[in-house]
C-alpha cells in the first residue's frame, strides 16, 4: 500500500515492537514495512497486530535499534527509530541502512 | 512530534542512567532517565488536577526545572520560566499573563503567586508530589506511566492541539514591554534531532550548567543532554570559584558560560585547573577576541565551542567548532586569525541568508541582516503571530556577514548601530579594541545625538583595578587600531557596566548612568 509520507509522522510495525519517526519524507509514493508488514500510524496499528496473516516476513528480522537513524540507497527516506524491536525497516522493499553518525560538538 | 518523545526514548534507551543532579552514589542522588520519565506523568497529574493552562516557574536552575519542562509537555501545556530576581511591578505583568496557571516557587517566592491569586507550591513539594510512591494523587499516573508503553497508548496525556507551545520565554525588555517568545514542541524536537546524535554521550561525561532556568540555553540544555544521555548539573547563582570547584569535584566533561563568566572565572584568580574538562561552549552575547585568545591558550587541551542562536531560533543556529578554533590561533594569517571572532558555519538543518535594505540577498564579505529558516526557527510571539516573511524567514535584527568559506560574523544588533555621517559604524568592532587593552576591564560604545555627524560615537570604559590608567593612552592606542572615524569622541569612566545576568549589555542604560555621572 503506497502512501505518502511527510517529515514529523509517526509509524509502528504491525509485527514487532519497531517504532519510527519520519525525519526526510520521499516526494512520491512509497510503501514502508518493518518486518515485511506494512508501518502504520500508532493508532491504525493495533488491529492489524492481531489481523491474520500480518506474520512477519523471516527473512527481514534484522532489527532495529533506539535513536538510529535509516536510510535508503538512494537517500530519498530517513528514518528515525525511536523503539527497538526485531523487525528489518525497508523501503518498497529494499532494507534501510543505518546512517553513519555526523556529529556536532554540544554547544548548549 | 512532542518532547515527551525524547524523553520516552531516554527512558527507554538508557533508563538507568542519571540526567540530572548528582553521580548515581552521592547522599542526594540524581534523577535517571527513567524516573524523569514517571515524574513527567505524576506532574502531568498535577497539572491537570488543578486545571492550569501553564506551568510557571519561579526559581533558580535545578532539579525542579527538567521535571516542570517534562510534567508540562506531557499535560500539554507551556512552561514558563521567569526571571526570579525580576522587581514585583515586573513579576505581577508577568503573572497576570498566565491568570490559569499553576505555579513552581523557590525560597519566598510563594508571595508572588498569592499576590497574583495563582495555585502554586514549593519547588520542594513538586519534587515531593511527583516522586513515585507519592501519596499524592499524581502517584497513579505515574505508575501507569511507568507501565505503559512509552509514548504510545496513553491516550490522556499529550491530548488536544497537535503541535502546542512547549515553552513561553519573556525576552528582557529593556526596551519595551517583554514579548513573550513561544517555543513550539515541534521547533524544539527539531533542534534536538537535528543537532545531537541519540546516546551519544558516555557514562561519565556530565555537563555543568550555570546559566538561569528562564534562558534559552537552560532549555535547550535539559533536552540537548537528556538525549545524548549526558547527566547534568547546575550552578544556581554563578561565582567563579564555585564553577571551577564544581568542575573539578565532579569530574564536569562539558560546560556551557556566557562571556561575562568566562571573564569572571579567567580573572577569578583562582587555581585554572580543570583536568575532566573536555569541551566548553560560549554564547549569549559577543565573545571579545582578547579573552578568547586567553581562554584558549590557559585550556589548551579543551574543545571549544562557539554557538550563536536567539530564543526565537530555539537556541544554536550556528556554531563554531574545536578545529576552527586551535587553527584560528594557531595562525599567523590574519584572515584565518579572524575567523576566532566568527560564529562559524549554519547547523545543517538551518538556512542563513544575509539581505540588505530592499531585502536583496547579499554576497560572501557584504554585510546586512542575519536572517534565518528552518524547523527549529519559532519566530513567534505570544499576541503577535509569527514575524517571519513570505518565505518563512526570521529577520534576528543582528546585522553581520558571511565570509568566502560560508562563516558568519555578527556585528551586533542592528538596533545598536551607530550611524555617524553615513557611516553604519558597529559599536562591538570598537569595543573589541578597547577590551584589548591591558587596562580595560570592560567597555561599552555608543551614539549621541549630535548636530553636525547625526551621531557622533562616546565610550565608557571600566579600568582594570590595579593598573595605572592613562585616558590620553587609550586614546592613542584606539585611534592606531581603528581609523579616526570610529574612535569614541569622548570616553567615560564607570565602575561597572550595566549587564543582565547572562552578560548582555544594556546599552541604552549607559548614557542613563553617564548623565546622573555628569549632575
Amino acid at each position: 500500500m503506497a502512501v505518502k509520507f511527510r517529515a514529523g509522522q509517526q509509524l509502528v510495525s504491525a509485527v514487532d515492537s519497531t517504532a519510527v519517526i519520519i525525519i526526510r519524507a520521499p516526494a512520491g509514493e512509497c510503501t514502508l514495512t518493518c518486518g515485511g508488514v506494512v508501518m502504520a500510524a500508532p493508532g491504525e496499528a493495533a488491529p492489524a497486530r492481531q489481523a491474520p496473516g500480518a506474520a512477519p516476513d523471516p527473512s527481514m528480522l534484522g532489527g532495529t535499534q533506539i535513536g538510529k537513524r535509516y536510510v535508503d540507497q538512494a537517500d530519498t527516506i530517513q528514518v528515525l527509530c525511536t523503539k527497538a524491536g526485531s523487525g528489518t525497516l525497508a523501503l518498497d522493499g529494499e532494507p534501510l541502512l543505518i546512517q553513519a553518525a555526523k556529529p556536532l560538538p554540544a554547544s548548549d | 512530534m512532542r518532547l515527551t518523545l525524547l524523553l520516552d526514548m531516554a527512558a527507554d534507551g538508557f533508563g538507568d542512567r542519571v540526567l540530572a543532579g548528582h553521580r548515581s552514589g552521592h547522599r542526594s542522588g540524581g534523577i535517571t532517565a527513567a524516573e524523569l520519565a514517571s515524574r513527567s506523568h505524576s506532574g502531568a497529574a498535577l497539572v491537570r488536577e488543578r486545571g492550569a493552562d501553564a506551568l510557571v516557574y519561579l526559581d533558580a536552575n535545578g532539579p525542579a526545572f527538567p521535571v516542570a519542562l517534562f510534567a508540562a509537555a506531557r499535560a500539554g501545556v507551556p512552561l514558563v520560566p521567569l526571571n526570579y530576581r525580576l522587581g514585583q511591578r515586573q513579576l505581577d505583568a508577568l503573572l497576570a499573563r498566565h491568570p490559569k496557571a499553576l505555579g513552581i516557587a523557590g525560597p519566598g517566592a510563594l508571595a508572588h503567586f498569592e499576590r497574583a491569586g495563582l495555585d502554586a507550591m514549593t519547588a520542594d513539594a513538586w519534587l515531593e508530589q511527583t516522586r513515585a510512591g507519592s501519596t499524592e494523587a499524581g502517584s497513579t499516573e505515574a505508575g501507569r506511566g511507568e507501565a505503559s508503553d512509552a509514548g504510545q497508548g496513553d491516550e490522556g496525556d499529550e491530548a488536544g492541539e497537535e503541535n502546542p507551545v512547549a515553552v513561553v520565554i519573556y525576552t528582557s525588555g529593556t526596551t519595551s514591554e517583554p514579548k513573550g517568545v513561544l517555543l513550539r514542541h515541534e521547533n524544539l524536537v527539531s533542534y534536538v534531532l537535528g543537532s545531537v546524535e541519540f546516546a551519544s554521550a558516555g557514562e561519565t561525561e556530565a555537563a555543568l550548567v550555570s546559566v538561569p532556568p528562564y534562558h534559552i540555553a537552560a532549555v535547550a540544555n535539559v533536552i540537548t543532554n537528556l538525549y545524548a544521555g549526558r547527566r547534568t548539573l547546575v550552578l544556581e547563582a554563578f561565582a567563579p570559584g564555585e564553577w571551577l570547584r564544581t568542575v573539578r569535584e565532579e569530574e564536569v566533561t562539558s560546560a556551557m558560560v556566557v562571556p561575562t563568566m568566562l571573564a569572571r572565572i579567567i580573572e577569578s584568580g583562582e587555581d585554572l585547573s580543570v583536568p575532566s574538562l573536555r569541551s566548553l561552549s560560549y554564547g549569549g552575547a559577543p565573545m571579545p577576541a582578547a579573552l578568547i585568545e586567553r581562554a584558549l591558550r590557559e585550556w589548551a587541551g579543551v574543545d571549544f565551542v562557539n554557538a550563536y542562536g536567539l530564543t526565537e531560533t530555539s537556541s544554536t543556529v550556528a556554531l563554531l567548532g574545536p578545529g576552527d578554533h586551535r587553527a584560528a590561533l594557531a595562525s599567523g594569517d590574519q584572515a584565518a586569525r579572524a575567523r576566532l571572532s566568527s560564529v562559524g558555519r549554519p547547523l545543517p538543518g538551518i538556512e542563513l541568508e544575509i539581505r540588505g535594505p530592499g531585502g536583496e540577498n547579499l554576497g560572501a564579505g557584504q554585510a546586512g541582516r542575519i536572517c534565518v529558516r528552518g524547523a527549529q526557527v519559532s519566530a513567534e510571539y505570544a499576541g503577535l503571530g509569527r514575524a517571519v516573511d513570505d518565505r518563512g524567514f526570521f529577520d534576528t535584527r543582528d546585522d553581520g556577514y558571511l565570509d568566502a568559506d560560508g562563516y558568519l560574523f555578527v556585528g551586533g544588533r542592528a538596533d545598536d548601530t551607530i550611524i555617524r555621517g553615513a557611516e553604519n559604524i558597529a559599536p562591538a568592532e570598537i569595543e573589541d579594541v578597547l577590551l584589548r587593552h591591558p587596562a580595560v576591564l570592560d567597555a561599552v560604545v555608543f551614539g549621541v545625538p549630535d548636530q553636525e555627524w547625526g551621531q557622533r560615537i562616546e565610550a565608557a570604559v571600566v579600568p582594570r583595578p590595579d593598573t595605572d590608567f592613562d585616558l590620553a593612552e587609550l586614546r592613542d592606542f584606539t585611534m592606531r587600531a581603528l581609523r579616526s572615524s570610529k574612535t569614541p569622541d569622548r570616553f567615560w569612566l564607570l565602575d561597572a557596566l550595566p549587564r543582565t545576568e547572562t552578560g548582555k549589555l544594556l546599552r541604552r542604560m549607559v548614557p542613563g548612568l553617564i548623565a546622573r555621572d555628569e549632575r
